[in-house]
């Protein structure tokens, strides 16, 4: 069973402070540090655990900068068997759309089964990239999937819905699931991986490969802002002891116990 | 000159980042507390390969360098020093000299199993009586027919409790002083050795750290490591290498210590504004940071010498260590004072990193023993 997985290297942001950068439509990433994108690092490990499965091939493939090359890498030393970036800084303003349209390009010549792609970023949160790209090589898309039974052609998957509810379908291949977290847990990359994936060779490929005056773009970002403080948060200090007395405290004021 | 990484370097950081982020910090403060070996966490490190990280692939290891092994035990240590010197033990103070002095049927009988963690390692130098005086040891092997007759205590032995494989220092003949010693490879169900107390320690209190005990307990002769007589050189040529792991470990504690005040100054408010914003902290924010940055490149150049092949390198390794132990103790201590009363509370972690530093300037070489292996260097 032939794989293919959409990643994307997404700065860190859940413990870091943003802020906005000068043009006023982007963060500031200078500080941040990187890594793959949360529920892509899901979607290789469900490839990873199907290739263990049925055999055949991995191949990952990142649209962004050279320093995606280093998250490639771990994606190669995780159990992927190829990798491709596509060169981003020949694609200048990428939203998702146009992001697909990229993806297209490579995947169509290749051969695959089944195509993951993480089921949000958390940078742009667009959660289209996936979508849009089963919809332009017209192949069944299933998102938010939580669990896949696949044989030869087809495959059993479940999405995960609203408010616990949950929906199975039964696809044939080839097809796109975009993978939701917690699907699996993904493994960490051994030493002996990692040697011997920091030797593999990772395809590049830009404008030369792709002709970028077809590619458009449906989304401009007009402005990024951190939305002003609109109440005061009161954060409580103290051993869990001293912060459930002045919350049993603020609780008394309010007349709520 | 180059102070990038390579990329497998890059790979390696980054992984046992995450590794330690998620698996290793959540249980620091509770093995802390509990003084519990952490057997799951050894588990999940020997899977990633990181308990052999410079053996050769073909005794099981991983095959990285000394770079990489500094930047593995940082990793570690920062998120919890207990599993860091677990973790350094094992690669530089057992795997280390089997790999360099061993004939090729003990590396072939031993370093896998360290490697796979299937035996935890550990050596025995300390003694009741003998610390930094080495040569002060009390530990006898007599040869009798095809075996040596061990007898001695061995004291404050990291991972002890646990440990399968033990690379042991006793006499062979004490007229001869410091060359009168010799190494063995000790095995833990052997007759006459048993475990004595456990100690209870103010920091890196997770390490199983015992006494040794070895009443006329029988080692095959084909046990000792290098010749008779060698094992003083092995035992500092041992040290030459650990001592970057412990430089590296001091290097983990301390920036855990930093990150730690960072967002607290940046958090607690008093006078009106964020602590950060005053004078006096950034002052001691400033220091850390260039100490542990200076800590940080005295270890990784100590690690590049032993990867460049530099034959002698104590001197490099002495002052990794002894600068790394000295500002983690600073650091740490500074990151308490940040944190006003709540640092001296068990509720914050470090108070933690505090207790931790401290065994710094004390195992593996004291720092005043560390400034005797510098000037003695430097006087030669």
């Amino acid at each position: 069973m032939d794989i293919i997985v959409c990643i994307k290297r997404v700065p860190q942001t859940a413990e870091a402070e943003v802020t906005i950068d000068s043009s006023g439509k982007d963060i500031e990433k200078d500080r941040l540090s990187f890594d793959i994108n949360e529920s892509d690092s899901y979607a290789l490990e469900e490839a990873v655990i199907l290739k263990e499965k049925f055999g055949g091939t991995i191949t990952v493939i990142s649209v962004g900068y050279q320093d995606t090359e280093d998250t490639l890498r771990i994606a190669l030393a995780k159990g992927a068997d190829n990798a491709i970036r596509v060169k981003a800084e020949d694609f200048e303003h990428i939203d998702g759309y146009k992001t697909s349209q990229i993806l297209k390009s490579v995947i169509e010549k290749e051969s695959y089964d089944l195509i993951f792609a993480g089921c949000i970023a958390t940078d742009d949160a667009y959660s289209q990239v996936g979508v849009t790209l089963a919809e332009l090589l017209n192949i069944p898309h299933a998102s938010l999937v939580i669990n896949i039974d696949t044989s030869e052609n087809r495959a059993d998957v479940n999405r995960e819905l609203e408010e616990g509810l949950m929906g199975h379908l039964d696809i044939s291949l080839p097809a796109l699931f975009t993978i939701q977290t917690g699907i699996n847990e993904p493994r960490y990359a051994s030493l002996i991986a990692i040697r011997r994936a920091a030797k593999k060779e990772i395809k590049v490929i830009g404008q030369e490969e792709i002709n970028k005056d077809n590619l458009l773009l449906n989304t401009e970002i007009e402005e990024l802002f951190i939305p002003p403080k609109t109440k005061e948060v009161e954060i409580l200090t103290g051993s869990p002891a001293e912060s459930a007395s002045k919350l049993a405290e603020i609780f008394k004021e309010k007349g709520l116990i | 000159m180059n102070f990038g990484l390579t990329n497998d370097q890059k790979m390696l950081q980054s992984e046992v980042r995450k590794f330690a982020e998620n698996e290793l910090a959540p249980l620091a403060p509770e093995i802390d507390i509990s003084g519990e070996f952490p057997k799951e966490s050894i588990k999940k490190l020997a899977e990633l390969g990181l308990l052999g990280i410079f053996v050769p692939e073909k005794y099981g290891g991983s095959e990285f360098d000394y770079v990489s092994l500094a930047i593995a035990v940082e990793e570690i240590s920062r998120a919890c020093a207990s599993t860091g010197v677990i973790v350094a033990v094992n690669n530089s103070l057992c795997a280390y000299p089997i790999m360099q002095f061993g004939t090729e049927e003990q590396k072939q009988k031993y370093l896998p199993l360290i490697c796979s963690g299937e035996k935890i390692g550990a050596i025995g130098i300390t003694e009741p009586n003998a610390g930094s005086d080495v040569a002060a040891m009390e530990t006898t092997a007599v040869m009798e027919g095809d075996h040596y007759i061990l007898n001695g205590t061995k004291r404050f032995i990291t991972n002890a409790g646990e440990a399968g494989i033990f690379v042991i220092f006793a006499y062979t003949n004490k007229e001869l002083k410091h060359k009168g010693i010799s190494a063995f490879i000790v095995e833990r169900d052997t007759p006459g050795f048993s475990l004595g107390k456990h100690e209870d320690l103010m920091g890196i209190r997770a390490t199983a750290n015992c006494e040794l005990i070895y009443e006329d307990c029988k080692i095959p002769k084909e046990n000792l490591l290098g010749e008779e007589g060698q094992g003083f050189y092995i035992c500092m040529n041992t040290l030459d290498v650990s001592r970057i792991d412990i430089g590296a470990q001091a290097v983990g504690i301390s920036q855990a210590a930093l990150d730690e005040a960072v967002k607290y100054s940046k958090e607690r408010v008093a006078f009106g504004r964020p602590i950060c914003k005053f004078e006096m902290i950034q002052n001691m924010l400033a220091e850390m940071a260039t100490q542990i940055h200076a800590a940080r490149m005295l270890v990784y150049y100590a690690a590049w010498c032993k990867d460049a092949g530099i034959k002698r390198f104590s001197k490099e390794a002495a002052m990794a260590k002894y600068y790394a132990a000295n500002i983690s103790v600073d650091v740490t201590r500074k990151a308490v004072q940040i944190f006003g009363g709540y640092g001296y509370s068990k509720d914050y972690t470090v108070e933690r990193l505090y207790r931790d530093a401290k065994i710094l300037e004390l195992y593996e070489g004291t720092s005043e023993i560390q400034k005797v292996v510098i000037a003695s260097e430097l006087l030669k």
